[in-house]
């Protein structure tokens, strides 16, 4: 039995200790919106916040989790239902073709961004070289970045987000 | 119900020939009967196949394609209500169902002859000529960047237009007005003489009842306030939240997880497999093994070996039990197959060149290479691409004696749902299948053999079943661009004019114009011949110009080279009577500031395609540095006629760059020991964030015949890119990846600064 927070919510899972997070996550407790994209950390389409860190959800046993604050992309907008400010980044941008790998390309930015309000081009080269986006939109997701860059504060840990 | 006959479909002008529409009467009919009860709810109307208005005054677009990404959906339905007037705020869209009564309208009964029955043989064998057709009539084909030029513009303007027409016709009656003093706006009706308005919902009913107009007034390009402009996409919210529904997202009672492994040399057979140790494992319900199948793909056939399948309680419980099975492969013979004897293989034929095939004859290419100052050849050399969509195939399937039910998401919904129907012994109206957003496609998902696979495993364990591939599965069972060999030869004249074109290559798809050259060569030689392998082919985002644009876009950079051309500008002087191909190549070298000094260590190369009916010109700037090659910016220019939604063709341009970038640099599947030897994204790797150059793109309205946008960005950026590592560095780059290149200069390649760096 794992106990962890889930979306600031207490779940308890019960499952063979070595399973990958990322499919307690989509075949147990029904959040599907982290995807599985290679399972073997390559790609980050699985990305999630363990304790307010990016962490690739297919190689995380659930074991790992006893106690930890996890979130998902269904828990990046903020409490009122608002959209977190990158995730209107992206859709001031465009961002998203056919959209299967951004759960983990958001969930890489927000981490970032939590980190490092202000992250300089190198930076995000190095928070978002894990995260393979097929469609190449690479350059708008850098924009969308850096319009939020600096202009507010979310906390992974909590989240929540902050003006 | 009525024959579908050739003369039908000729006298419905459409003309499959060799490969080009040329005009199409649009002939609706009145859909309510049938497909009414499909995709009307309540309080909705079906004004016309592909268009229902509900009470409250919102208008749904039906589109008969796909989305995987490249964002059509949201143009299609700008060009529906560019016609209907609408209120952009008003408008929606959903993806026709794929079932037997809208199936049949979707592919030409609607349109073409009401209450007849479209033939069965252009479902299953959609290549060729078919394709052409099946997409001219609004298939539920995605693929071939047909969408806007075909369904859109042929249509999806004509039914908004009908539509608007038909609304007019039942107001005036009702307002005992005549239809020239009716205006329509913002899907709204008024008639100003008398004061009255009415929002086109209140006479959708009436309008309903009557049979849309066969040759409606269409708008001119310089009255269009919807089209042209870039209108967000409506998917994309849904994208940014985690609530976007991708097929592996679907979950049925019962379900249980299948994990698959096929044939490692494809086209063989399982020999002989140990389950116990994998049955024993927690979780595991079955051990399945499936047989080949094959059937039509979108290009081509293919054809698919046996599948073992593990099907378990939960997805990783069946991929553990996966690697727990013992298994013994059929090589059927290809075991000492390898790129490098393909590659031999290549050579030889090309040089033997038996019943090579001619695509160009022109002039006398043996005398003028014969009075040619400067002759020069090369040997070009592309390996097999896999798609790696960014999520696997996958299909979840409930199958009994007599129906069965698909998830998946697909390039051709009709086509799948047919294949499904004949592997199972069903008839078509017993398979449903639900269509989901893929999450990539690039032409992968085009071919039916994961359906099939998932649908295989359901029936076998008489339980829903949710199949997923592993990474390693992907790469390793994919259908492939080809590896191909290109033979060129080029003769200039004393003035530095290129005068003979030679060019002979293996493996032959299509479109069948990729290898032919835009520029007035007056000697010119094309042809293939066959050199057929055991890897399975598949289309590859812009399909046989992803190898022949990096080919013949490089070799003539070659022959500019040889006698100390620009590049730019021997390809302008080659361009004088094709003012639409020269007006973008002036463009790209405009705003790419071609001519402007560079740095040591750094260089930009240019190219120019034309496909699937839009023309792009590229330039590449690169810093290579010890051996490493950094693409540091790309301009592009697309003519695609008109751009309905030109944000949505820019994002087009910038991936098809980033895909053809991607294998540019670092793709390659190598076949070793007759089976492909890559199996994750450490060694089949993709442009990332860090390696991604900045892209600029640039649209040209034309005015000319409308063309795709999800292709032509692809083909172009491998030759611009080593043209631009010749520039740099003086050394040209004959075969992809260039990750394989040696680019290192003289000092770096040294013995003493190679330890250096070791």
């Amino acid at each position: 039995m794992t106990t962890f927070t889930l979306n600031g919510e207490i779940r308890m899972v019960d499952t063979d200790p070595e399973t990958p997070v990322l499919w307690v996550i989509r075949e147990q407790l029904d959040l599907t919106g982290t995807k599985f994209g290679c399972g073997m950390a390559q790609c980050g389409a699985c990305t999630i916040h363990v304790n307010g860190r990016a962490q690739r959800a297919c190689i995380t046993p659930i074991a790992s989790l006893e106690g930890a604050s996890v979130t998902t992309i269904e828990g990046l907008k903020g409490a009122d239902g608002s959209l977190h400010s990158l995730q209107q980044a992206w859709i001031d941008h465009q961002v998203p073709q056919c959209g299967y790998c951004q759960s983990g390309q958001l969930m890489s930015a927000a981490a970032l961004l939590a980190d490092n309000p202000n992250p300089s081009d190198a930076d995000i080269d190095t928070a978002m070289r894990g995260n393979v986006c097929r469609c190449g939109m690479y350059g708008r997701i850098r924009s969308a970045i850096k319009q939020v860059a600096g202009a507010s504060f979310y906390d992974a840990m909590e989240g929540s987000q902050n003006g | 119900m009525g024959k579908w006959t050739r003369r039908g479909v000729l006298s419905a002008g459409v003309l499959g020939g060799t490969g080009l529409v040329i005009g199409i009467a649009v002939r609706p009919g009145n859909p309510t009967e049938t497909a009414g009860h499909l995709v009307a709810g309540e309080g909705e109307n079906l004004l016309h196949i592909y268009l229902k208005i509900d009470s409250e005054n919102r208008a749904t677009a039906i589109l008969p394609h796909s989305e995987m990404g490249q964002g059509a959906q949201t143009a299609l339905t700008q060009m529906l209500a560019e016609e209907m007037h609408a209120d952009w705020d008003l408008m929606r869209f959903e993806e026709a169902p794929a079932s037997a009564e809208y199936a049949n309208m979707a592919l030409g009964r609607g349109y073409l002859f009401k209450g007849v029955s479209f033939p069965d043989v252009v479902v299953p064998t959609v290549d060729g000529l078919m394709l052409n057709l099946a997409d001219a009539i609004g298939m539920q084909v995605t693929g071939g960047s047909m969408s806007i030029r075909t369904t859109g513009q042929y249509f999806l303007r004509a039914a908004g237009a009908s539509v608007r027409e038909m609304l007019v016709k039942t107001a005036s009656k009702a307002w005992g007005v005549p239809e020239i003093e009716i205006r329509t706006a913002q899907s709204m009706l008024y008639h100003d003489k008398s004061g009255r308005s009415a929002p086109y919902s209140e006479f959708a009913a009436a309008a309903a009842e009557m049979t849309p107009s066969s040759t409606p007034k269409l708008k001119k390009t310089s009255r269009f306030t919807v089209m042209g402009q870039s209108k967000p996409r409506h998917d994309i919210p849904s994208k940014v939240d985690g609530t976007a529904m991708f097929a592996m997202d679907v979950k049925r009672p019962g379900m249980v997880y299948a994990a698959v492994k096929r044939t490692p040399v494809a086209g063989g057979t399982l020999r002989r497999v140990d389950d116990s140790a994998a049955r024993a494992m927690k979780g595991v319900i079955d051990v399945v093994k499936v047989g080949p199948s094959s059937a039509a793909g979108l290009v081509g056939s293919y054809s698919a070996g046996d599948t073992i399948a593990v099907v378990a309680d939960s997805y990783w419980r069946a991929e553990k039990a996966l690697a727990a099975l013992k298994l013994e492969w059929n090589t059927e013979g290809k075991e000492r197959v390898s790129s490098e004897s393909i590659f031999e293989q290549f050579d030889r034929d090309i040089t033997a060149g038996i019943d090579r095939a001619n695509d160009v004859t022109m002039g006398d290419a043996t005398a003028a290479f014969d009075s040619a100052a400067t002759v020069l050849t090369a040997d070009y050399r592309v390996p097999y691409l896999a798609h790696t969509c960014m999520e696997p195939p996958n299909a979840t399937a409930e199958v009994s004696a007599d129906r069965a039910e698909i998830w998946v998401g697909c390039q051709n919904p009709l086509g799948f749902r047919q294949h499904l129907a004949a592997s199972l012994g069903l008839d078509v109206e017993q398979v449903t299948l639900h269509n989901y957003f893929m999450g990539g496609g690039f032409g992968r998902k085009s071919n039916a053999d994961y359906a099939l696979q998932a649908a295989m495993i359901a029936r076998e364990v008489g339980r829903p079943v949710q199949m997923v591939y592993s990474r390693a599965e992907d790469i390793k069972q994919d259908f492939y661009r080809p590896a191909v060999q290109s033979r060129f030869k080029a003769g200039l004249d004393a003035a530095g004019k290129l005068v003979a074109w030679q060019n002979t290559y293996v493996d032959k798809h299509e479109p069948v114009e990729a290898p032919l050259i835009p520029y007035a060569v007056a000697a010119q030689d094309i042809g293939h011949v066959a050199s057929p392998t055991h890897v399975p082919f598949g289309a590859w985002r812009s399909v046989d110009h992803s190898q022949h644009g990096f080919f013949t876009e490089s070799f003539v950079d070659e022959a500019a080279h040889a006698t100390g051309r620009d590049p730019y500008e021997f390809r302008a002087e080659m361009l004088k009577d094709k003012p639409r191909l020269l007006a973008v190549l002036n463009r790209v070298a405009k705003e790419a500031d071609w001519g402007r000094p560079m740095e040591e260590g750094r260089g930009r190369g240019i190219s120019l395609q034309e496909s699937f009916g839009s023309i792009v010109g590229q330039v590449v700037e690169v810093t290579v540095s010890g051996g490493k090659t950094w693409v540091d910016r790309v301009v592009a220019v697309i003519d695609a006629g008109y751009a309905v939604s030109p944000d949505g063709t820019k994002a087009q341009i910038e991936s098809g760059i980033i895909y053809g970038l991607s294998a540019a640099m670092y793709g390659e599947i190598t076949i070793e020991d007759g089976a492909v030897a890559q199996s994750s994204f450490a060694d089949y790797d993709a442009i990332r964030m860090h390696d991604s150059p900045a892209i600029e793109t640039h649209i040209i309205n034309s005015g000319a015949e409308m063309g795709g946008a999800g292709e032509p960005g692809t083909p172009g950026v491998a030759p611009a890119l080593a043209n631009a590592i010749f520039d740099a560095t003086g050394k040209r780059v004959r075969t992809l990846p260039v990750i394989k290149a040696d680019l290192r200069n003289d000092a770096e390649a040294s013995p003493a600064v190679a330890a250096l760096g070791a």
